[in-house]
């Protein structure tokens, strides 16, 4: 029951990145590789806020989202000036430059070493201890993310994310200014992500930079790729396929080694046949 | 008075002069036929007009603003829409939201929390029904047939409520049904007092429609006049027939 239990809490906590990621590229067309970035810069404020300044896990959540949001403003300004490929290859510099702050500012994020002990929310006295519990923390903040991004996705803005990511030249005839609307998207794609990564680094009570490398965010690409782009239920599928094909090979027998390597060679297998069956993803509303 | 005019407007693109020196007014409230070869910088004129192309020199006087430089997101608070040539629908969204791009919030954090509000719904529903779309609302602009994106471009573009808009080109390929439609809409703005800039290649619909011709050729003006003055000079024929 606990792994179950553990999976599900894995399964919150990427779901809430896999919709911020795609609010970003499902949406408005931005394929965006720094959301590792944001995830570890939320991460890492909340650990370093709770073990250093104990601060609790609200607050520290809040600061975290504060200080990727602001990133995301210079980020987002620097990534402006760029399209396409190159927008990607951008992005991709942004989550390995936090990374190896992470990684090289040992004085504060204590390099490859990580943060240990960082505490489980509390409300008051009631503290998250029990796993049954912070799952109930996790899916609440999930159910959040998921209402927000259905919220965005049928407003006024989503519309015209929309018709950014198909023609930006028709939204600024019709008087909308697609730098504001992708700067405002980014900020709040961030600042979802930092909420995720706040939310990891209290489960485990341990982070260290390896979680935030470039790969997380081509893992990421995966979920909302195989899911289904553009469609937040087709995210949270495609959260529920990549996170829990590992644990199904627990099962097959096979030596853990050997699984590990399936698992990827299953994910690049999936994502190709996808790509010749169904490019816009299973629940997909939109082709890259 | 113009609503829309250029003085000694250039536009070179890699040496070619698209536009040279035009110097051509468009009268507040009339219809007016661009029309010329293939070529000829008409369409380059409407993208230099609606910003989409910055000018290599000149002004263009709008809404008695004498501007160098033109963002596209500003002409709508000049008062002008535009359609396109090749009909630039937002493929993947509904008909409906389609048409709703063009009445909703522009400022974005405004925009987050507005959703579909009656009465531009029904304004929609009103505007698509007269263009026989209504049915086909919440159908993806891609599946609709060439016609009919053309209808729903046009009808898109008026439900901004400009005073004037650049048509470029909206009778092209279409069967007789839906040139009566698209006429017909261009009539009812004529008769609330829009203006009009329409590019077309159809003689007939120009004498129907327009007020005035303004004749271009190589991105000059090489006539302009009452559209049956003008389909008979002979430089315009001689332009259009080479003879």
């Amino acid at each position: 029951m606990d792994y179950l239990i553990n999976l599900s809490i894995l399964f919150s906590i990427y779901g809430i990145l896999a919709i911020s990621l795609n609010l970003l590229i499902g949406y408005t067309g931005l394929v965006s590789l720094a959301q590792a970035a944001f995830y570890g810069i939320g991460a890492y404020a909340a650990a370093l806020l709770m073990t250093k300044a104990h601060m609790g896990f609200f607050p520290a959540m809040l600061c975290g989202m504060g200080l990727s949001a602001c990133a995301a403003l210079v980020i987002g300004m620097v990534l402006s000036k760029f399209r396409g490929d190159y927008y990607m290859i951008a992005s991709a510099g942004c989550t390995m430059i936090v990374y190896n702050v992470l990684m090289s500012w040992r004085e504060v994020t204590n390099g490859a070493i990580g943060i240990f002990g960082v505490p489980r929310p509390a409300i008051g006295d009631f503290v998250f201890t029990s796993n049954l519990a912070f799952l109930g923390l996790a899916a609440a903040f999930l159910v959040l993310v998921m209402l927000a991004a259905h919220l965005i996705a049928s407003s006024s803005f989503g519309r015209v994310l929309k018709t950014i990511r198909e023609d930006e030249d028709v939204a600024r005839i019709f008087g909308y200014r697609p730098l504001h609307y992708k700067m405002l998207i980014f900020v709040i794609s961030a600042m979802m992500a930092s909420m995720a990564g706040s939310l990891f680094a209290v489960y485990l009570m341990f982070i260290d930079p390896s979680t935030f490398k470039l790969v997380e965010n081509v893992f990421l690409l995966a979920i909302i790729i195989l899911g289904g782009l553009a469609d937040n239920r087709g995210a949270l599928l495609g959260t529920l396929i990549l996170i829990g094909l590992p644990e199904l090979l627990r099962f097959t027998g096979f030596p853990t080694e050997i699984a590990a390597q399936m698992q990827k060679v299953i994910y690049g297998l999936l994502l190709i046949v996808l790509m010749f069956l169904r490019p816009q993803g299973i629940l997909g509303k939109f082709r890259i | 008075m113009s609503a829309l005019a250029t003085d000694c407007l250039c536009k070179n693109f890699l040496g070619v002069q698209a536009l040279r020196e035009l110097s051509i007014e468009f009268a507040e409230g009339q219809c007016t036929g661009l029309i010329g070869p293939n070529g000829s910088g008409k369409s380059t004129l409407l993208h230099v007009a609606s910003g989409l192309v910055p000018m290599s020199d000149g002004a263009i006087i709008l809404s008695k603003q004498r501007l160098h430089c033109i963002k596209p997101h500003q002409i709508l608070k000049y008062g002008m829409s535009r359609t396109f040539q090749d009909g630039r629908l937002i493929g993947q969204m509904s008909v409906l939201d389609n048409l709703l791009l063009a009445m909703a919030e522009r400022k974005p954090f405004r925009a987050l929390f507005q959703f579909r509000k009656n009465e531009d719904l029904a304004r929609a529903e009103e505007m698509l029904r007269r263009v026989s779309l209504w049915d086909k609302k919440d159908v993806l602009a891609n599946g609709l047939s060439y016609g009919q994106r053309k209808l729903l471009e046009i009808t898109r573009a008026m439900a901004t409520g400009a005073d004037t808009y650049l048509l470029d080109e909206p009778f092209s390929g279409l069967f007789p049904e839906a040139i009566e439609i698209i006429a017909g809409l261009i009539e009812d703005m004529k008769k609330k007092g829009k203006t009009i800039v329409l590019i077309e290649h159809s003689m007939d619909l120009i004498t129907r429609l327009c007020d005035h011709v303004i004749v271009m050729d190589a991105g000059k003006l090489l006539a302009q006049g009452k559209p049956q003055e003008v389909l008979h000079n002979a430089d315009v024929l001689e332009a259009y027939l080479g003879k």
